[in-house]
């Protein structure tokens, strides 16, 4: 095992134990926003410990759809966490095309979901079902869009060094935040500065935050996820909660890969983790300032989203 | 050879032993007996007929290309058969999928009544359908084809028409008819212009387009636009797709198996060798690759968005299998763009993307349609929102369309996921072509193909949870005949298959890649590029498939990991799972009838697509102090077949009515007319 290697290792770790982090941070700014004190800053590792020890409930309808989907979602989450290349160390795992695997692995994780919770025949739940359905299948597309434009310039980068052996790994994640679209926007090429506001648009929309979706309440008519998870109890609930911490994690790395540029190893590990932790008190500030949307808008979002990414296509490919 | 040729010996031998059960049965009083036979010889004859084809197809190096020629007794073209890869693929499906529609389909009519059924009738022609299309794709000569093609195009008229006593089945199979002759007549229109400009019929001699060197390039765009009319109507391409919605709902479901699986991949097969035939190596033009591709993406888009709005199980299917035919012709689409900008990576990959999609479609569309055969069986209805809570009672069943639902919704690591990544790589390579129109246009192309994706999650999310989870919302459901492993068994194989295709995918890919290079070859100095690609992707596929397994044995130990958990709690976890109601937010009076169903589940998706959703929404609203019954209903008829189709074939009515007036009935009139054109003749004769 070389030196990269253990380095990746470490980070993987430190996301893995840090995840859970974000939530409570987002919560502490929106509590100092309102003037109160808020959650403890561990809050969630103590609902993950609590859950983890007791038992659970499972409605009758339930069948091991079910009682499987968190598990599932959880492991797929995972996998689509360790082909990113965290803290600018590239991924052992990685190859070219890892973007596809990863973006679809999300999607199973959404669809074991999505089923779980048809399977417990709650209106609620159908409803949160269907719209996460709905509006994930909407934000696919935008986050293709971001990853064609880092793919292209990592191409770019590829052709103009002269080694079209390397065609394929140019198209992996490890490839596209190596720090070249970093150096790039740093000598000017302000468009892509568009790709890191995409990246944190589809954080709030795949993370059902405000002002897509509200994480605090679940009684609404108009809540996407939580509802869709209310039967879920116990282990089960743990993990979609640990999940959703590394998904948050997995987008706010995405971002500020982008952000960070290339500097020497320890340096830029703790700079991106410094902007991860950063990109979460802006969710939080997002959230206090802002209403959620209608739900008809939410759409409307997403173009918007897909109409900036696809400037930032088309202004890399003119380059 | 030899074994493919015994095959083709089973098959119509089967063929004629059941014509004749069939005649027995239609002149005597019907009995049992002959019913049995010949479901019984049916059925197992095309079994073994299939499986001894696989063998065929699997024996010997898959490069070798053999040629059979037998004797011919007709004036023009002749008796020529060969297996070369393309072939073979093709192939795969056919025979794989004609062996367990054969299985499944005998199991499924074992009761059926000798009064209402001729079983013989049905089997020969599911017979001949097998062998129409396994000449369609062994044919190397143009007079052939055009035969096997019309024996495989009229074969399924009489297989839709099975419970031919219920009308809306007759309309569906006239307008199948109607639709497989309209693209007939564009085939037989550029076979002759094909034979005329090449002096030709053999196939064998046509590969390569050096027989088509002297034609001019308006001669090659017509023959392209009659191939994609033509093929592109047996595919199910927009907006020839409307039998297709039509056809398989009203099939037996072991019928549209088969008929969805493998007999509209026929479409591509003849597209691509017609590509073959035409594109004399890199001269094909431009805009054929991006016609093509835009249709396929105008395919998928409408085919996934006409699948979110339907509710009837087998529907949804039919529309799903138009969206992955799009799907396929994308893929062709970027390949024929490769190979005329020189790309070697595009070419290979768009091609093979295609061929692989194809293989894995065949299986987890023919499971899917077995399943919901299955449940039609089970319950009398595929309707979903009369469905709900069949896993409880169908569990093998459930996880059976489960995993086909999984599998085509493109989810890693399953067999659907391999193909769309190989197409979506053929386009990530978009930025290397001259121009940003073309760099944008295949990288926007790449963002439908992730839109495409994303609904069809959401979609087979639908299919498989309003029909399986939940509450039973009606009686159908409620009262399901349970389904035992015996009558479910031949599902395993297609299963099997999507399990496969996912995990040995870098296998499945070395076949097509191979196929596609043989099928659509590229020039010398694009091969060593073309290879260093397929190494690469094939690396890339290896690390998926290992992925997937990973992350496959990661769920299993995080289950493991919650039973441990929960055992540890001393709470066993069936008592729990039995005891309580699912939580409704404090409301206690809830019944079924409050569950989400299939058309509030895509409601805001209709809501964002509504122009091409065409949705019909009638509702009758509450209103005054004691209000009548409310009702809300929400159907999705085909905007093309009724905005397109029948007011054109209204028009040709009309024309043909008017020309009745000379048709009246009167002989001294005819005798007239007879003579009118013997004078006219012979005053035409005598002016030259």
């Amino acid at each position: 095992m070389n030196q990269g290697t253990v380095f990746y290792l470490i980070q993987l770790f430190l996301a893995l134990i840090l995840a859970p982090l974000l939530p409570g941070i987002i919560n502490r700014v929106k509590a100092r926003f309102a003037g109160r004190q808020g959650k403890p800053l561990l809050q969630t590792y103590y609902d993950l410990a609590r859950l983890l020890r007791k038992g659970e409930v499972i409605g009758r309808t339930a069948t091991w759809t079910f009682s499987a989907g968190p598990g599932v979602a959880l492991a797929a989450t995972l996998c689509a966490l360790a082909l990113l290349p965290l803290g600018g160390a590239p991924s052992p795992l990685g190859f070219g095309g890892d973007f596809l695997l990863a973006a679809y692995l999300l999607g199973m994780g959404r669809f074991a979901l999505i089923l779980a919770a048809l399977d417990t025949g709650s209106s609620f739940e159908g409803m949160g079902a269907s719209r996460e359905a709905a509006f994930s299948a909407l934000a696919e597309p935008v986050l293709f869009l971001v990853f064609l434009m880092l793919t292209s310039l990592s191409l770019d980068l590829v052709r103009h060094t002269g080694q079209s052996a390397e065609l394929v790994a140019a198209l992996s994640l490890s490839a596209m935040f190596g720090g070249q679209a970093t150096e790039a926007w740093l000598a000017g090429r302000a468009e892509l500065l568009l790709a890191p506001a995409v990246f944190f648009v589809l954080l709030l929309v795949e993370n059902c935050r405000i002002p897509v979706d509200d994480p605090n309440t679940h009684l609404e008519l108009t809540m996407i996820h939580e509802v869709m998870v209310l039967d879920h109890s116990g282990p089960n609930l743990a993990m979609i909660v640990y999940g959703a911490a590394l998904k948050l994690w997995f987008f706010a790395a995405l971002t500020a890969g982008l952000l960070t540029p290339p500097l020497p190893l320890w340096q830029q590990a703790g700079l991106c983790l410094l902007i991860i932790l950063a990109l979460a008190a802006a969710v939080g500030v997002v959230e206090s300032v802002m209403a959620r949307l209608r739900l008809t808008r939410i759409p409307h979002l997403l173009g918007g989203a897909a109409a900036l990414a696809s400037l930032a296509l088309i202004l890399t490919q003119v380059r | 050879m030899e074994l493919f040729l015994t095959a083709i010996l089973i098959l119509a031998a089967a063929a004629l032993v059941t014509a004749l059960l069939a005649a027995l049965a239609s002149f005597c009083p019907p009995s049992a007996a002959n019913c049995r036979t010949a479901n019984c010889l049916g059925s197992c004859c095309a079994a073994l007929g299939c499986l001894t084809g696989l063998c065929a197809v699997a024996a010997g190096p898959w490069d070798a290309t053999l040629i059979l020629e037998l004797p011919w007794g007709l004036p023009a073209g002749a008796l020529v058969l060969g297996l070369d890869p393309l072939s073979r693929i093709f192939l795969l499906p056919v025979f794989g999928l004609g062996m367990v529609c054969a299985v499944s389909g005998g199991l499924s009519l074992r009761h059926t009544s000798p009064r209402e059924h001729n079983l013989g009738a049905h089997w020969f022609f599911y017979l001949l359908l097998l062998l129409g299309m396994v000449v369609v794709m062994s044919a190397r000569d143009a007079v052939l084809f055009l035969l096997a093609w019309e024996i495989m195009s009229l074969a399924p008229f009489f297989l839709i028409d099975f419970n031919d006593g219920d009308s809306k089945v007759r309309d569906a199979s006239w307008v199948y008819l109607v639709a497989a002759h309209l693209g007939a007549v564009a085939l037989i229109a550029f076979f002759g212009l094909l034979w005329q400009s090449a002096g030709t019929t053999s196939l064998a001699a046509l590969q390569g387009g050096q027989a088509l060197r002297e034609a001019g390039p308006g001669v090659l765009a017509a023959l392209f636009i009659l191939a994609v009319l033509g093929f592109g109507a047996k595919a199910g391409l927009a907006p020839l797709h409307v039998w297709l919605p039509e056809a398989h709902p009203a099939a037996p479901s072991h019928v549209s198996a088969l008929l969805s699986g493998a007999m509209i991949n026929a479409g591509l097969y003849g597209l691509m060798r017609s590509l073959n035939v035409l594109s004399a190596l890199w001269i094909a033009p431009e805009w054929w690759g991006w016609s093509l591709l835009l249709l396929g993406l105008a395919t998928g888009l409408m085919g996934i968005l006409k699948a979110l709005a339907q509710s009837n199980l087998k529907r949804l299917l039919a529309y799903s299998s138009v969206e992955n035919m799009g799907l396929m012709f994308m893929g062709v689409g970027a390949g024929l763009i490769g190979q005329s900008s020189g790309n070697a990576w595009i070419a290979l990959l768009g091609f093979t993307g295609a061929l692989l999609h194809m293989l894995n479609h065949a299986g987890f569309k023919g499971l899917l349609f077995l399943c919901a055969g299955e449940v039609l069986h089970a319950t009398g209805t595929v309707h979903m929102e009369l469905l709900g809570g069949l896993q409880k009672r169908l569990p093998l069943l459930g996880a059976a369309f489960a995993l086909g639902a999984a599998a085509i919704a493109c989810l890693p690591p399953l067999s659907g996921f391999a193909g769309e990544f190989v197409l979506a790589l053929a386009m990530l390579d978009g930025p290397s072509l001259p121009g940003v129109e073309r760099q944008m246009g295949l990288l926007l192309a790449l963002t439908g193909l992730a839109l495409i994706s994303g609904l069809a999650a959401a979609l087979y999310a639908k299919a498989y949870g309003i029909t399986f989870l939940g509450e039973a919302r009606t009686g159908f459901a409620a009262n399901a005949h349970a389904a035992s492993w015996r009558t479910l068994w031949p599902l395993g194989l297609p299963a099997l298959a999507c399990v496969a295709g996912g995990l040995l995918a870098p296998l499945f890919f070395g076949l097509a890649s191979f196929t596609a290079l043989n099928a659509a070859p590229l020039p010398d100095g694009l091969m060593a590029g073309a290879l260093e690609a397929r190494a690469q992707v094939r690396g890339s596929l290896g690390m998926v498939s290992l992925l997937g397994a990973a992350g496959l044995c990661l769920a299993l130990a995080l289950l493991l990991a919650r039973r441990l958990l929960l055992r540890r709690r001393g709470a066993p976890v069936a008592r729990t799972a039995q005891s309580v109601q699912t939580w409704g937010c404090g409301f206690q009076a809830g019944t079924p009838r409050i569950q989400y169903t299939d058309a509030s589940f895509s409601e805001p998706l209709a809501r964002v697509f509504a122009p091409v959703m065409g949705l019909r929404v009638r509702r009758r609203q509450v209103s005054g102090l004691f209000p009548d019954r409310a009702a809300l209903n929400v159907t999705a008829p085909d905007r093309l077949r009724s905005g397109l189709f029948t007011p054109l074939f209204e028009a040709v009515e009309r024309l043909c009515n008017a020309c009745k007036i000379i048709q009246h009935g009167k002989i001294h009139l005819y005798i007239l007319y007879i003579l009118a054109t013997v004078v006219g003749l012979l005053v035409w004769g005598l002016h030259t």
